[in-house]
């Protein structure tokens, strides 16, 4: 059997049947890890670190006290710190930084048993749309290696796809694990805001950075979610469902279980019968290629075809939401980043004059163009002056895209359409000019303004390059919308097909 | 309103990032971009609208949560040291300030 392209539940067959133990699972990936480094998918590989971890997990298989992720690899998107692999967050400035400390996120998945295969390359500080702007070079899609993955978790989104790793971890603060995702032809979910603890990832736009996992399906990511999601003492903005208005809404860690449930519905051929899909003629309107439109249509048509009732409706603010984004987290992150001065910790320049200069001149030497474009933009809407007409405004405006998804869920149970208006680009076609490619986030910005639970998941092909269909939920209704996810999934197989050169 | 060069120079101060003369021009166009774009926010009528801080805040009251003001973390000294570019006898150096 093929391990590169198994589902978690293979593998952990495959483990508990002793047909494989963690340390040859682990050195599987590894090996093909180092296979596709042409990719440049891992910024950090180590056999020994790897191979310790695996040891661990057959140790814990050996004496029964297993999850459902015992002995499984698993791969983290470099914005994640780690206490034994360089964590770099794709920056010269943090080339050569080794963390005090593991992520939660980290944390909680060593624990549940996971073996780390390393670190996964990404857009500098997660800021970027096509993994381009890594000081580490580009990541290519495995797909079409002359094209980009989609970003910012264009690491994880390639390193799945091409199967040097069946689960990934990675961040989305405008569309950072759906727009990979879907350019990849994996599964992704960015959760409700709060829900995955941003204790240890590196912070960009801390009001809108959320973790989630990417993998080959919903089920997956059900599992994957189970054992990330979770109330965080160490997170000041982490939300504990259960003292929500939300609270009896099934959550981690009873994802998995629920959409084991609800997919027993599947085979009767009415998969979808009482779910209403929303559809906001503005996710339609000018801008949206032609073969993106038709394969989504035709995705949300297989929805009605299994007893779903179409909603057409308006996300009125929809174009509103890429100035809001770009005033919003520029702002965050010039704060966030003010922490990289050079003294304690990250890139110091060789020559300076004086402490401040000692300070710009690191800052000017580790900060890629587009982290420094950012923070300048962020700068000047928290200046005296600015703040208001800028940073409060766009805040404000916030509120009201967050109210038009309340309206639109008066109406529906989810939201769907396309995750970006095209499939991957060629690598350097959009880079010279960047407002052209924040454009291009105009279908995910809303859900992480709103701070709402979004997923990709693979509904087609056009010209070999994978397309996404995106599902918009309710806060907290993840598990419903992994459990749609899911059943969509069993009725199509979109999400099985692997990139040739890969197999 | 276009920013001017002189605007550009007061970012690069509060921002303590250094624009080179020869990409100056460049960021400046780059950012006249972005602010053209961002001028839609401009003509929203947000009266009476309260900023959105924390998402969940959309659907229901939210108050930060704030711990006790006690130390929970025991001495990482070292681990915390590990990463510094200079250092002796556990402190970070830096440029001399005062003479």
């Amino acid at each position: 059997m093929s391990f590169a392209f198994a589902s978690l539940k293979q593998l952990r067959a495959a483990l508990d049947c002793k047909h494989v133990s963690a340390v040859e699972l682990a050195e599987y990936f590894l090996n093909r890890a180092e296979a596709a480094q042409d990719l440049n998918t891992f910024l950090h590989l180590d056999r020994a670190l790897t191979l310790a971890e695996a040891r661990a997990a057959d140790a814990q298989l050996a004496s029964g006290n297993t999850t459902a992720l015992t002995g499984i690899p698993v791969a983290h998107k470099d914005i994640f710190v780690t206490q034994d692999w360089r964590s770099t967050a794709g920056s010269r400035m943090l080339a050569n930084y080794t963390s005090p400390f593991d992520a939660t996120v980290v944390e909680k998945l060593k624990q549940a048993g996971m073996v780390s295969l390393g670190k996964l390359n990404c857009d500098e500080f997660a800021m970027g749309s096509s993994n381009e702007n890594s000081a580490f070079g580009a990541v290519k899609n495995p797909w079409d290696k002359a094209k980009i993955p989609g970003g910012s978790s264009g690491g994880s989104a390639a390193a799945v796809a091409a199967g040097l790793t069946p689960a990934a971890t990675g961040t989305d603060t405008g569309g950072s694990l759906r727009q990979p995702a879907s350019m990849c032809g994996i599964t992704a979910i960015k959760p409700t805001y709060g829900t995955v603890s941003r204790y240890g990832m590196i912070a960009f736009a801390s009001s809108l950075d959320q973790g989630g996992p990417m993998a080959k399906s919903a089920e997956d990511c059900a599992i994957l979610l189970d054992a990330m999601a979770g109330f965080d003492e160490r997170d000041s903005t982490s939300v504990d469902v259960s003292k929500t208005s939300r609270k009896n809404l099934v959550a981690a860690p009873n994802l998995a279980k629920f959409v084991e449930k609800h997919a027993l519905k599947a085979s009767t051929g009415a998969a979808f019968q009482g779910i209403r899909v929303g559809v906001p003629t503005e996710f339609f309107a000018s801008g949206l290629s032609a073969d993106v439109a038709q394969l989504v249509k035709s995705a949300i048509a297989e929805f009605e075809k299994q007893g779903a009732v179409i909603v057409e409706l308006s996300l009125p603010r929809t174009a509103l939401s890429i100035p809001a984004y770009y005033v919003i987290a520029p702002a965050e992150a010039s704060s966030n980043l003010s922490r990289f001065d050079g003294v304690r910790y990250g890139h110091r320049a060789a020559d300076y004059k004086d402490l401040g200069d000692m300070i710009a001149k690191s800052r000017s030497e580790g900060f890629g163009a587009e982290v420094k474009r950012r923070i300048l933009v962020g700068a000047y809407v928290l200046s005296h002056g600015y703040y208001d007409a800028y940073y409060l405004q766009a805040q404000k405006v916030r509120r009201l895209i967050a109210q038009d998804f309340q309206d639109a869920f008066t109406k529906c149970d989810f939201i769907m359409g396309p995750v970006a208006p095209t499939t991957a680009w060629k690598m350097g076609e959009k880079s010279v000019d960047p407002i052209s490619m924040y454009l291009e986030d105009i279908f995910t910005l809303g859900a992480s303004l709103a701070g709402l639970p979004g997923m990709s998941v693979p509904c087609g092909f056009s010209d070999g390059m994978p397309v996404g269909l995106q599902i918009i939920g309710n806060y907290f209704d993840e598990a419903r919308m992994l459990a749609v996810a899911h059943q969509y999934q069993l009725v199509t197989d979109w999400h099985t097909r692997a990139p040739e050169a890969f197999k | 309103m276009p920013l001017t060069p002189e605007d550009i120079r007061r970012l690069s101060l509060l921002a303590r990032i250094e624009i080179a003369p020869a990409v100056a021009p460049q960021i400046h166009a780059q950012l006249n971009g972005l602010f053209n774009l961002v001028a839609q926010l401009q003509a929203v009528d947000t009266k009476g609208i309260e900023p959105l801080c924390h998402p969940i805040a959309a659907i229901e009251e939210m108050t930060l949560r704030l711990r006790d003001d006690v130390a929970t973390e025991t001495d990482q000294r070292d681990a915390n040291m590990k990463n510094a570019p200079q250092q002796e006898n556990g402190l970070f150096l830096v440029p001399r300030v005062l003479e």
